[in-house]
Parts: structure tokens; sequence; C-alpha cells
């Protein structure tokens, strides 16, 4: 019983870094009707650069972690307007921003080699302090709970500013019609930059919690979520803020779980993807999910 | 048999009633125009006409074919070619292989002649060239042949959608907004081109708002508005029909001879 | 004679190669030629690929039997997934296939019969070079007359606008599947010739990384025309090689090469490389407006 519970756990600590990294997928997914593969080589590079910061400026993490993502969200603004503005004119600019951001994805992973090499490191003993419980046959670590925590707090600001807040609105005015949010006098050049530093600020977030937990970063890490992180926002519903939400942790779950079930790792993945595979001949506008998906 | 016969369609979308009973009849070898206000159905019968939207009541007939049972690409088979209201040209391919394009039906183009490099494939691309040129011809942009569909001016590319519903041989043919944005000796080419058509046997059904095209062209006009048929009858009796004039033309409706 | 007998000695593996990706390159071509976003060419290789070597392996089938039995197992497979998969859009039908993949390669990691993650060892390597470019050549021709076909004519439309394309009497559904089978078993072709090409194959030489590749050759080669993903396929499978010969190693430099290209060709060419060469591809001819 109490390993199941232990598994619950590590399963929402999972699926919170899952869903703050869908979260920035479906975001820009949400107002441009985009897919943005180059998230994953952001989440990568947030990790990576809170890495050097901590190790070689010596900052603390927590001043690294906000530095590093806003970095990150920077990555974003330059992302936008190498890849996605100039296209947006063209008529197959779902096509061509896909393949755009392939590009883009594969230059920033070239740079993540460059400047920090193949080999994989991790964040220096310290780093975070190891504060371990141990409460009724199960642990957690205060690392686990502060990433929970970061996690959550980054997607309660983010559902209630694009809830309430003028510019939130701005956002979805956008993505539900750019020519009619155009006419209401929003400066859609303006939202959309914006809707890629947030949506990067919280992939490269993403990043540094997912390698704090692992603690073991390579300039491939973000290979591995990429098409977990596809998996949740079909789960959750594209351009659903709280189905990615939602989705990352039931995908975080599912994975824990089934590697508790059947003892070993292997299949793990082969069931997410059989899952979303199944999702997408059934359902695919997910569980709340908005959106043409089939040929009208 | 070759009339098309519409009965009791009706079509919703969430809670907005589209069309409302609709009812009416084109008489083969006739144009038949289909006018009202913005939003009255038009396009949405049109839709549901070619099989691309199924009616939630109703049926359809043409040639003894139940039109609703039928899947978009059936209609071709059976004779009805469209145009569409927002013009959909193949954007990347010439204005000849628009129209060549369009005569997937009557051509075979196989392609084990071709891998054998035939004569008769050779003789067939050539007819089928020569076809398309021709039906270039018929609507005018026959020195364009060679252009890319997407840079023509936007009469020319209305056209040009006629020329590859042609292509088809169609005995059907369902024109929403054919001459829209046309100027006045653009329109009557047109207006000259579908006379020529109708005497060659085909069955027109043409939705406008150039109210001088319909009246002179038609032989009779069905008036939808809100979805519901208003009125169906020759242009004089349109004319005069007072829900008409009520709901539609107003005050400043040119008169005509 | 002699410099030929050389380059080839020590270029051979990489003259195989680039024969290889062309042929997987075109395979994915039928399908993107009808605007189908279909990533999972890699796992129908991999299906093609195993089935080959197993039945090469296992049953001692003669080669050329063994590669009919791959790409034929292919194409059902093909035939299978594609009736449901291809009435997705755009996005999710590129993410179906992508899953389908993953599902291929990690079933092919998991399973005895495929010899789990160590793969497949012991196909007898009896694809030579003109083997390859035989079917290549074969393969190209096929396609480039498909292109000039009702077929594809029908799939050409589809690509430019669907709806349209149903309005003339084409049968979209049933085009798509077709298309999708044709590439899937090319791709099974290739997978096979690559299984006897080295008497090994991995789970790993059918990734995820290896579909995105296809579509990169694709887009730098140009989708319009015949020679387009071959000429990508070459070109960025070459290009790691001279690289290579005047000093520069795998490494970051190589791959942000790779990208910095497709970013450039889908920036500023989105036709291709193809299309300069193309005038017709490149033609715009004017017409005053009005």
């Amino acid at each position: 019983m109490s390993i199941l519970l232990q598994q619950l756990i590590n399963g929402l600590f999972i699926g919170s870094v899952y869903g703050l990294f869908a979260v920035g997928y479906t975001l820009v997914f949400g107002v441009l009707d985009m897919l943005n593969l180059a998230h994953a080589a952001i989440f990568t590079l947030g990790g990576l650069i809170a890495l050097w910061l901590v190790e070689n400026a010596g900052l603390s993490i927590w001043l690294a972690f906000p530095v590093a993502t806003i970095v990150a969200g920077v990555l974003g603004l330059l992302l936008n307007q190498v890849a996605f503005a100039p296209l947006r004119k063209r008529s197959d600019s779902q096509f061509s921003g896909l393949i755009s951001s392939i590009a883009m994805a594969i230059i920033f992973e070239a740079g993540a080699l460059g400047l920090f090499g193949a080999r994989s490191v991790r964040f220096p003993v310290g780093t975070f302090a190891a504060h371990t419980w141990h409460i009724g046959g199960i642990t957690i670590t205060l690392l686990q709970i502060g990433i929970v925590c970061v996690a959550a707090l980054l997607m309660v600001i983010l559902t209630l500013f694009i809830g309430h807040a003028r510019i939130g609105k701005a956002i979805r005015a956008v993505g539900e019609s750019e020519r009619a949010a155009t006419l209401l006098g929003i400066n859609v050049n303006g939202i959309i930059a914006l809707t890629f530093f947030v949506s990067s600020a919280l992939g490269g977030a993403a990043g540094i919690l997912f390698g704090l937990y692992f603690n073991n970063l390579t300039p491939d890490m973000g290979r591995s979520i990429e098409l977990k992180g596809l998996a949740v926002i079909i789960l959750g519903g594209m351009g659903s803020v709280p189905g990615a939400i939602l989705g990352g942790l039931a995908f975080g779950l599912s994975e824990v779980l089934t590697v508790a079930i059947t003892g070993t790792s292997t299949l793990r993945d082969a069931v997410a993807f059989g899952v979303l595979f199944v999702i997408l001949l059934i359902r695919p506008s997910g569980l709340l999910g908005r959106g043409k998906t089939r040929e009208v | 048999m070759n009339r098309l016969s519409i009965e009791g369609v009706s079509r919703n979308f969430g809670g907005v009633r589209a069309l409302d009973d609709v009812s009416f009849v084109v008489e083969p070898g006739t144009i038949h125009g289909l006018i009202g206000p913005n939003g009255a159905g038009k396009t949405t019968l049109i839709n549901i006409l070619s099989g691309l939207l199924p009616p939630n009541t109703g049926r359809m007939s043409y040639k003894n074919c139940d039109l609703h049972r039928l899947a978009v690409y059936q209609m071709a088979a059976i004779g009805i070619a469209r145009t569409f209201q927002n013009i959909r040209l193949f954007p990347h391919m010439t204005c000849l292989e628009n129209v060549e394009a369009g005569q997937h039906l009557t051509s075979r183009r196989s392609l084990l002649p071709r891998l054998l490099q035939l004569p008769s494939a050779r003789r067939e691309d050539r007819q089928l060239h020569e076809r398309a040129m021709q039906t270039l011809d018929r609507v005018g942009l026959a020195d364009k042949a060679y252009y890319q569909s997407r840079n023509l001016s936007y009469g020319e590319r209305r056209r040009l959608e006629i020329a590859r519903a042609l292509a088809l041989n169609p005995s059907l043919l369902l024109l929403d907004e054919p001459v829209a944005g046309m100027r006045q000796g653009e329109a009557s080419v047109v207006a000259d081109l579908l006379r020529t058509l109708c005497r060659e046997g085909t069955t027109i059904l043409l939705i406008e708002h150039n109210m001088s095209f319909v009246m002179s062209l038609c032989s009779r006009i069905t008036v939808l508005d809100f979805g519901r048929v208003l009125t169906t009858g020759s242009p004089a009796e349109v004319r005069a029909c007072h829900e008409v004039i009520e709901a539609y033309l107003g005050a400043g409706v040119p008169h005509h001879a | 004679m002699e410099h030929l007998l050389q380059f080839y000695a020590i270029y051979g593996s990489v003259i195989n190669f680039i024969g290889i990706n062309a042929l997987m390159a075109l395979s994915l071509n039928v399908t993107l030629s009808a605007g189908m976003l279909s990533l999972g060419n890699a796992a129908f290789a991999a299906i093609g690929g195993y089935t080959a070597g197993i039945l090469s392996l296992h049953f001692k089938l003669p080669y050329v039997v063994s590669l009919a039995g791959g790409t034929f197992a292919a194409g059902l497979v093909g035939l299978v997934i594609g009736l449901p998969v291809l009435r997705l859009r755009g996005v999710f039908l590129a993410m179906a296939t992508l899953a389908f993949g993953e599902m291929v390669r990690l079933a092919a990691v998991n399973l005895n019969v495929t010899g789990g993650a160590e793969g497949l060892t012991g196909i007898p390597n009896v694809t030579t070079t003109w083997m390859i470019y035989l079917v290549l050549a074969a393969a190209a021709y096929f396609l480039a007359v498909l292109r000039r076909s009702r077929l594809g004519w029908g799939l050409i439309s589809i690509r430019e606008d669907e709806t349209a394309a149903g309005s003339l009497g084409i049968r979209i559904t049933y085009y798509k599947v077709v298309a999708f089978v044709i590439g899937a078993m090319l791709a099974g072709l290739a997978g096979g010739m690559y299984a006897h090409l080295n008497y090994l194959i991995t789970p790993r030489d059918y990734g995820f990384f290896i579909a995105v590749d296809l579509l990169i050759y694709n887009i730098v080669g140009g989708i319009g025309v015949w020679y387009g993903p071959i000429l990508g396929a070459v070109m960025l499978t070459a290009l790691p090689e001279v690289l290579r010969g005047i000093g520069v190693t795998a490494g970051p430099i190589r791959l942000g090469i790779n990208g910095l290209i497709l970013l450039l060709v889908i920036l500023f060419l989105p036709n291709g490389l193809a299309s300069l060469f193309s005038r017709r591809q490149r033609s715009d001819a004017k017409v005053e407006a009005g």
C-alpha cells in the first residue's frame, strides 16, 4: 500500500514537470495553430544554462532558476523572430512553421552541444538542500516538494494570467481569430512574441526542474521528453492549458504506475505511445481540447 | 429525371436554422437563379447539394439518385460540378493544369502504358491537353494557359474555376457567385457562356448578388431568406412579389427591361 | 580506373548508405506530394527490414523472396494503419504516425524474434551497390511516371485543395490510402535491402530521428519533383563526409550546419533545391491585376 502511495507521489512530481513543459507547447499551438518542435531544445538549454550559472557563476539555485528561465524566454523571442514571424504570411504556414521549428531545434541542440559538451553533467552537490522525510513508509525529499511547488505556482499564475489579465485575454483573442483581434486594436505581433516568451520560459523552467530531479543533464535530454510532451498535449487537448496540466499529471502517474505494475521500464514508453495512438484515433481533440482535428 | 428536385430540406447548426423546409425544382436545360440576402442559406444549400454537408431532413434527387446518400466524389460521377464562393483553385498549378486536373473523371491516364512509354499514352496526353485548351478558350483564358493560377486577377480566377468545372462535362452546374467582383464586360462574357451551355443542354443553378445578371439570365429564380423559400418564379414574378421586395430588394431596386 | 576503385574502397559504404537514404526519401515523397505529413516511414522500413531479415536468417529464403516478403509486410501494415489514421489532419497525422513509429521501434526492442535491443545479426550481406542504385532508379522512374498518371494528378490535387479535389470526383480517402501503402512498401523495400547490407540491424537504425531526417531530405531537396528527395538525401548524407574531409568532425558544427541549411531552405527556397533547376517551379508569370 505504501508502495502504491509512494508511486503516486513520484508520479505527481514527474507529472508536474511534464505538465509545465506541455503548457508551453500548448500555448503556442493555441495561439498560432502551430507546433513548436524547438520547445524541447529550449527545455534542454534551460537546464544547462541554470547548471552553468550555479557551477561557473556561483549563483545559488534560487537566483539561477529565474535567470535561466528568463534567458529561455528570450530564446523563445529569438525563435519567433527568426523562424516563425517571417512565415506567418504564407499559405502553408502551419507546415513551414513546423519545419522551421525543427531547423531551430537542431541549431539549438548544436549550440548546447558546442557550449556544454556531449557528456552528461550534474548539479554540484549542495545545490539544493537535501532533506528527506519519511512518513509512514513513504519517502519525500525537499527537492521533490520544491519542484511541485514551483511547477504548481507557475501553472497557477499562468492560468490566472490567461483567464483574467487583459494581456492574457488578448492572447486568447489572438488564438481565436487573428483578424478579429487586429480589428480590436490588439497588437497581434506583440502578443505572439509574448506568447513565445512565456511558453519558452516555462519550457526552460521545466528543464531546470527536470535536471534537478534526475540530476543528469545531456544536450539531448530534450528528446526523451519531446514525444512525451506531444502525447500529453494530445491527451489533454491541444490548445488547452488546464488540459496540458491535467494531461501532464495523468501521464506522469500512468508512467510511474506502468513501471510499478509491470516491474520493468521497457513497456512504459510503448504503453504511452499506444495510448496516444488510440486517443488520436478515437478522440483527437483530447480531454479538453479545441480546434479542428479531422478533415471537414 | 435530369431535373433537380429539392424537397423539404432543412439544416441546423447548433441552434441556428440555416435552412428551413426548402423545396423547389430546377428544370433540365434551364438556368435557375438562387438569390437572397447574406446569410439566407444559399451557400449552405449548395454545400448540401454537392455532398459536403448532410441535410437534417429532406430529399434531393437528380437522375434518379438520392443525392443525400452520395459522397462528395460521387457527385461528379453523376454529372454535378460546382464552383465555390471563396474560389478554390489549385494555387500552385497553371491555368491549364487546373483544367487538366478537372479531367479526372474524363481521362484514364493509366499507369502501365505510361511506364512502358507507349504511344497511346502520349496520344491521350495530347488529346487531354487539347481539350483543356479548348475549355480554357471557352472562358476566354486561352492566352493565360501557362500562368500560375494564383497570379490571375480575381475575375479571371472565377472564370478559371468555371473552366475546371466544365472539364467534368457536367450535366448540372452549381455556381456560387460566378461573377462576383467582375466588371460589366467580364460578367456578360460569362453570361454568354452560360447561355451557350444552357443551349447545349446543361442545367445551371447559380447563386448571385448581381441583380442585373440574374434577372437577364435566369428563366426561373428562387428567393431564400432566413433559410426559407420566399418564392420561386420567373424574374418578373419575383420582382413583383411583395415579400421579396420587403425582405431584400428594398427601395433602390434597379429596373430592367 | 584505379582511382575509381580506390574511391569505392574507401567510400563504398557511404555510397550504399546514400542510395538507401535516397530510396527512403522517395518513399516519403509519395505521401508528401498528397499533402500528408506522415512520419511513419522509418517504422515501415523497420517492418520491412526485420521481416526480410527474419525470412533470410531463420527460414533461409532466397534474397529476392525475403525482400518481397518484407515489402509486402510493410504494405499490409500500412493498409491496416492507414485506414483509420488518414482521416486525421496535418499535425495530428504527423503525431499519430510518429507514435506508431515509436511503438514499432519499442516492439523491436522488446520482442525475442527481433533479437531485442541487440537486433538481428548474421543476415547474409548480399545487397550490392548496383542493386541499390538499380532499385533507386526504378523507383524514381516509377514515381516520376506516377505523377503524370490519374493517381498522381489526384494526389497533387488533394494536396493543393482537398475540398475542391473531392468536387472533381477524386476519391480522397482511397487515394490517400493508396499513396500511404505505396510509400510504406517502398520504405519496406529499402529497409529490407538495408538489412542485407551490413548483416546486422538494430532498433536504433529506425528511430524517431530517422523519420525527421527523411522529412528534411524532402524539404531541402524539394517535394514537387522526382529528383528532389534524391537530391536532398544525397546532399545531406554526403555532407558530413565532405565536412570530415576538410577536418570538421561530428559534433556541434556539423549538426549546426544541418539545421542552418534546413532553416535557410524553408525561409528562402521553400520549394527546395530542386527549384533552382526547374524553370517551371520558379516561373511566376505575373498579370496586372484588375
